[in-house]
């Protein structure tokens, strides 16, 4: 089960629209057993939603996306878990991550425009008296996201027929 | 043309006849947009640990020669490659030689092998170079004919029934390009009586040995009681790490066979590229470091697609032997009653999906297609739509 649990996940992290008759023509296992394996990833929150990836460049919609780095005095007993989950509440906040290093908390953050931002890390994030500091850095582009390059164009350089 | 070139070509190379496989190239490459279930290479490029270290020898300049069998700190890797991975125990400094991809190696092993046209035995349908290879070595290839019924393995009778005493070796070419073909221990077990008993050399081409599906992993034909001594082993690196372009391959065999090639290769190519040494140095030593991650990871993906053709010709109700090695498929056509070399010509034309006739390796090969399934898994379900829209329009 867990081989099996493994090999999906590897497909599926691929592409997670691969029917559930393919997978299991795929995996070698039974449909049933196949879907057993997806529903047990499921409830065990292993995967959590399937979700597309989006090169937002290529649609209308507008908006800016920061990484903010965030320096915080740990809570006694808590460490940083309290602020974290005040934090990741925030529609603003799309990814949340501990960190080792020089800082704490690495938040991606996307908001409308930039005024919109500001006003995110003045008056929620830079609130909390837990925060130390802060440090914005914006996106300019993306070139890869979930092990997708974005730019680039599939080529198959091979001859069309070899030995 | 002023002159009769004829009269000053060696009739044997010109009697070989032009590869059929490239003959169907020269028809598929004309076809823009198809899909081509054609490609005898992975789709996988090398990683990039492997590229990176030819780039950094580059950079650092090393561009000089190899000793001619190749360097010690590959050998010694493909020792332990070789050892630890098919459980066949070489030297590397007197039992090793690093080729120009295996076919350079198929060549050095049938050339100190055959001299007068001495018979060499090669179980078709098989990879075209064998047959061809005998022939300029100054040998005669025989074949037999495996066929579907017995999973296109060589089985001991026809290997018994198939021996002379002119017969000098066998091919002996598992995983099988075209079939998917593998043999297993005991299989090879019952083989090696008969190949021991009648007293004759083995060339194992085990190019695929890292693509086998079955439950029991690849034994190299050296590993079995009483053949190490008989047999001249072939690797490389195409397909389990990806790096066709590269042309590396080797050789193993015991001293005696391996310093006679060695003087062919010498002379002749004086020593495989050096950066693709580099390279395959890195492939190996990655490989030992994370217990072979990658090529397990890349066995599983082709593992996939290889159920999905096999799924996908019996929907379209082809008889099809479940290959269980390499990446190709090779299912019978012979139901609709034309020739292979027409049913892949012709489904070029309808439906842009270029499939390799089962001719092009070996007379036997009528009645069969040869379909790699080194291609994503979107591309192989759309050629079956095709194919399989095809069929019903005949």
């Amino acid at each position: 089960m867990v081989d099996l649990q493994h090999e999906l996940i590897r497909i599926l992290r691929k592409d997670c629209r691969v029917p559930l008759e393919q997978l299991a023509i795929m995996t070698g296992k039974d449909v049933n057993e196949v879907a057993e394996a997806l529903q047990q990833l499921e409830d065990d929150k292993i995967i959590l939603r399937y979700v597309p990836i989006i090169n937002w460049d290529k649609t209308d919609r507008s908006f800016v996306e920061a990484m903010i780095e965030v320096k915080v005095t740990p809570q006694r007993e808590q460490g940083f878990d309290a602020l974290a989950s005040r934090l990741y509440h925030f529609n603003e906040v799309k990814g949340l991550y501990l960190m080792s290093g020089e800082y704490d908390l690495l938040l991606m953050v996307e908001a409308a425009d930039l005024k919109s931002l500001a006003l995110f890390v003045s008056e929620k994030l830079s609130t909390f008296d837990t925060v130390i500091s802060t440090s914005t850095s914006f996106v300019l582009k993306r070139y890869k996201s979930e092990g997708v390059i974005f730019e680039q164009v599939e080529t198959d350089d091979r001859l069309v027929v070899s030995p | 043309m002023s002159l009769d070139y004829s009269k000053y070509l060696n009739s044997k190379i010109v009697n070989v006849p032009k590869s059929g496989i490239r003959k169907f190239f020269d028809v598929a490459s004309t076809i823009p947009g198809a899909i081509s279930l054609g490609v005898g290479e992975p789709d996988f490029i090398t990683p990039y640990h492997i590229r990176n270290e030819a780039i950094v020898s580059l950079v650092q300049g090393k561009t000089q020669y190899t000793s001619n069998s190749g360097n010690e700190s590959l050998r010694k890797e493909i020792a332990y490659y070789m050892h630890s991975r098919f459980g066949a125990k070489y030297d590397p400094k007197t039992e090793i030689i690093v080729t120009i991809g295996a076919s350079e190696a198929i060549d050095l092993a049938l050339r100190v092998l055959v001299e007068n046209g001495e018979d060499v035995l090669v179980p078709e349908p098989s990879y075209v170079s064998y047959s061809p290879n005998v022939v300029f070595a100054g040998g005669n290839p025989v074949p037999i004919v495996t066929d579907a019924d017995n999973g296109f393995k060589l089985t001991a009778e026809q290997l018994e029934k198939a021996i002379t005493p002119n017969t000098r070796a066998i091919i002996m070419p598992y995983p099988n390009n075209p079939t998917g073909a593998i043999l297993s221990k005991k299989e090879l077990e019952e083989i090696a009586k008969v190949i021991i008993k009648h007293d004759i050399i083995v060339i194992s081409d085990e190019i695929y040995a890292e693509l086998n599906y079955s439950d029991e992993p690849h034994i190299a034909v050296a590993a079995i009681d009483g053949m190490w001594e008989r047999t001249i082993t072939i690797n490389g690196f195409s397909k389990a790490f990806a790096m066709t372009g590269w042309r590396i391959g080797y050789v193993c065999a015991p001293e005696p066979f391996l310093s006679q090639m060695l003087k062919i290769h010498q002379y002749t190519i004086m020593c495989a590229s050096t950066q693709s040494q580099i390279a395959a140095e890195k492939a190996l030593k990655t490989g030992r470091e994370n217990n072979y991650e990658d090529v397990r990871l890349m066995k599983e993906s082709y593992n996939q697609r290889r159920r999905i053709m096999v799924h996908g010709f019996k929907q379209i109700g082809f008889e099809c032997f479940e290959p269980m090695g390499a990446f190709y498929i090779f299912p019978s056509i012979k139901k609709l009653g034309i020739s292979s070399d027409e049913f892949c010509t012709e489904l070029l034309k309808a439906k842009k999906v270029a499939c390799v006739p089962g001719t092009a390796f070996g007379a036997s090969g009528e009645g069969y297609i040869r379909c790699s399934y080194a291609t994503s898994e979107e591309k192989l379900i759309k050629a079956l739509e095709l194919i399989g829209e095809f069929v019903n329009a005949l």
